[in-house]
């Protein structure tokens, strides 16, 4: 599985598991307009460590914060790479 | 001390100040000849009063209000669950409520109940200091029941730095709802500063709130680790340009205190330790996590800070007076220190903080008491036992995972289908119950868990 697929599969996941209605995921949205909340982006944080082994908002030195979903992807594909 | 009202009118002039809601703002000029509380103002005085209203702006007019005129205050928190208003009422001796017009309590709750309107209702008005009222904040018990902490005014507000009326002309702002302790000295701070307050409102989208502050130009606005992470996630940070932004409620770390730098180059960025218990301790402003070790230490300014057990204790006079309620512990040792519950470790002269004693967890400012959560997984019978702990969490700081041990022959029979399905069950019976941050974000079985030589639950920092 691709580092987009395994993120895109945690945002529907958390999304089902936290009751909120997912926007339809293209690189454009913004994060928080995607229809998830902070606790939400938190699971999905620590999902993805596990999943992938990275947790690219832990690193040192300064991480630009994602604002939209294609940022976010990147930055997981920036960390694994 | 004088009161809330008293302050402003001491100033000699026009009454300063100004909050700023989403569904209106209010020159506190006005209060002196109209009231929020309708005409029911005077029958207030004297009594113990809940302030339960669902926005922000009518519970800060009730603040400047009632203080000096009720005989208590309890600044109950948007989000507290009905059934704990009952005994919260009980415990406070609370004998009336002021709620959301249109949306009336339950009338056991308190015997007078007064609406509170964001439109002020014009009319005469005795602003008479008649009370040192105390201020009544809830924190989160072990049971999921709130704890009523007793302050005055001169403990939350008394060595805040006080500005001359408009000098500067800041404006305020907060992430905080204003009835929780970081929110709540915000408030104070504009109040007695003179200075408007921009209110942040419950469901509104963060960009929103952020374009409304930069609409007022906002110049000081504080929030948790949390809310400036979805900040800086709504790519609406740099909408405002404040000279100073603070960060309190949760530990600061170095990433977020470098992007903070970033979006902010020419603000004072500062973190502050602070509780609802203990007051506010320090600030510290050098962008670096953590505090200088020589923080530590008695007769280094107002606050006297040790370091005891591995935590953190602070003896002030900005620390609370004591819990309300008989079945609670005291608040202070008897050399007058509050244990904070922080674990702090020392690295090259420089503390940093290592989680909560006891377990307890902090998400994203919010704690959660793992015994809670677990009452709730071990309410299942298959279940002999549960560790709810905390994993450290970039965006809310963390959040609450648990350790599952099941009745013996329970977990080897389990196929891998039917342990998720037991695992989806017990998380389900947390979201029945509990508030999303208290529901484990991760579930596992374990074999076992490790005890204690008196055969108590090891939990970290313990």
């Amino acid at each position: 599985m691709s580092v987009r697929s395994t993120v895109f599969a945690q945002f529907e996941q958390v999304a089902v598991e936290q009751n909120r209605k997912l926007a339809p995921l293209s690189d454009g949205v913004l994060l928080l307009e995607s229809g998830l909340d902070s606790l939400s982006f938190a699971i999905i944080v620590a999902r993805l460590e596990d999943a992938l082994g990275v947790d690219p908002f832990s690193a040192t030195g300064i991480v630009e914060f994602p604002v939209t979903f294609g940022d976010f992807v990147k930055l997981y594909e920036d960390a694994v790479a | 001390m004088a009161s809330l009202w008293e302050s402003l009118a001491q100033t000699g002039g026009p009454i300063p100040g100004a909050f700023l809601g989403l569904e209106a703002s209010v020159a506190l000029a006005d209060l002196s000849k109209a009231s929020s509380l309708g005409t029911d103002l005077e029958a207030l005085r004297g009594r113990s009063v809940l302030i339960a209203t669902h926005s922000q702006l009518t519970a800060a007019l009730a603040l400047v209000e009632l203080d000096g005129i009720a005989r208590r205050m309890v600044l109950c928190t948007p989000d507290l669950p009905r059934e704990h208003l009952g005994r919260i009422s009980a415990t406070a001796a609370a004998d009336a409520i002021v709620f959301e017009e249109g949306q009336p309590p339950d009338a056991s709750i308190a015997p007078y109940g007064v609406a509170a309107h964001p439109s002020l209702t014009p009319g005469p008005v005795d602003r008479r200091r008649t009370e040192q009222t105390e201020w009544v904040l809830l924190t989160s018990g072990t049971t999921g029941a709130p704890k009523l902490v007793l302050h005055t005014l001169a403990s939350l507000a008394g060595t805040l730095p006080r500005q001359q009326a408009a000098a500067g002309g800041s404006v305020w702002s907060t992430f905080y709802d204003i009835r929780r302790f970081g929110g709540l000295q915000i408030f104070l701070r504009a109040v007695l500063g003179g200075s408007p307050l921009v209110l942040s409102s419950a469901g509104e989208p963060i960009r929103d709130f952020l374009a409304r502050a930069a609409a007022a130009h906002v110049t000081h606005i504080s929030g948790t680790p949390s809310h400036w992470r979805r900040a800086l996630m709504s790519g609406a940070a740099t909408l405002i340009a404040p000279k100073y932004v603070r960060l309190s409620g949760e530990i600061a770390d170095q990433a977020l205190l470098d992007n903070l730098r970033g979006a902010y180059p020419a603000a004072r960025i500062a973190h502050a330790f602070a509780s609802t218990e203990a007051g506010v301790a320090f600030d510290v402003d050098d962008c670096l996590a953590g505090f200088p070790a020589a923080l530590i230490g008695q007769g280094r300014g107002q606050v006297d800070m040790k370091v005891e057990d591995g935590t953190l204790r602070i003896r002030s006079g900005r620390t609370a007076t004591r819990y309300l309620g008989a079945d609670v512990n005291v608040l202070a040792s008897a050399d007058g220190y509050v244990d904070t519950g922080d674990m702090v470790e020392l690295r090259d002269e420089r503390y940093y903080f290592a989680g909560r004693k006891g377990g307890v967890i902090n998400v994203g400012g919010l704690k959660v008491h793992p015994e809670e959560v677990e009452a709730v997984i071990n309410a299942d019978p298959r279940v002999r036992m549960s560790l709810v702990r905390a994993r450290q969490n970039p965006i809310m700081g963390a959040v609450v995972v648990a350790d599952v041990v099941l009745v013996d022959g329970a977990s080897p029979t389990l196929d891998s289908g039917s342990s998720e399905s037991l695992k989806h069950q017990l998380l389900d019976a947390c979201r029945r119950v509990l508030p999303a941050h208290k529901v484990p974000t991760m579930l596992r079985f374990v074999p076992a868990l490790e005890l204690t030589p008196a055969g108590k639950l090891v939990r970290p920092g313990a």
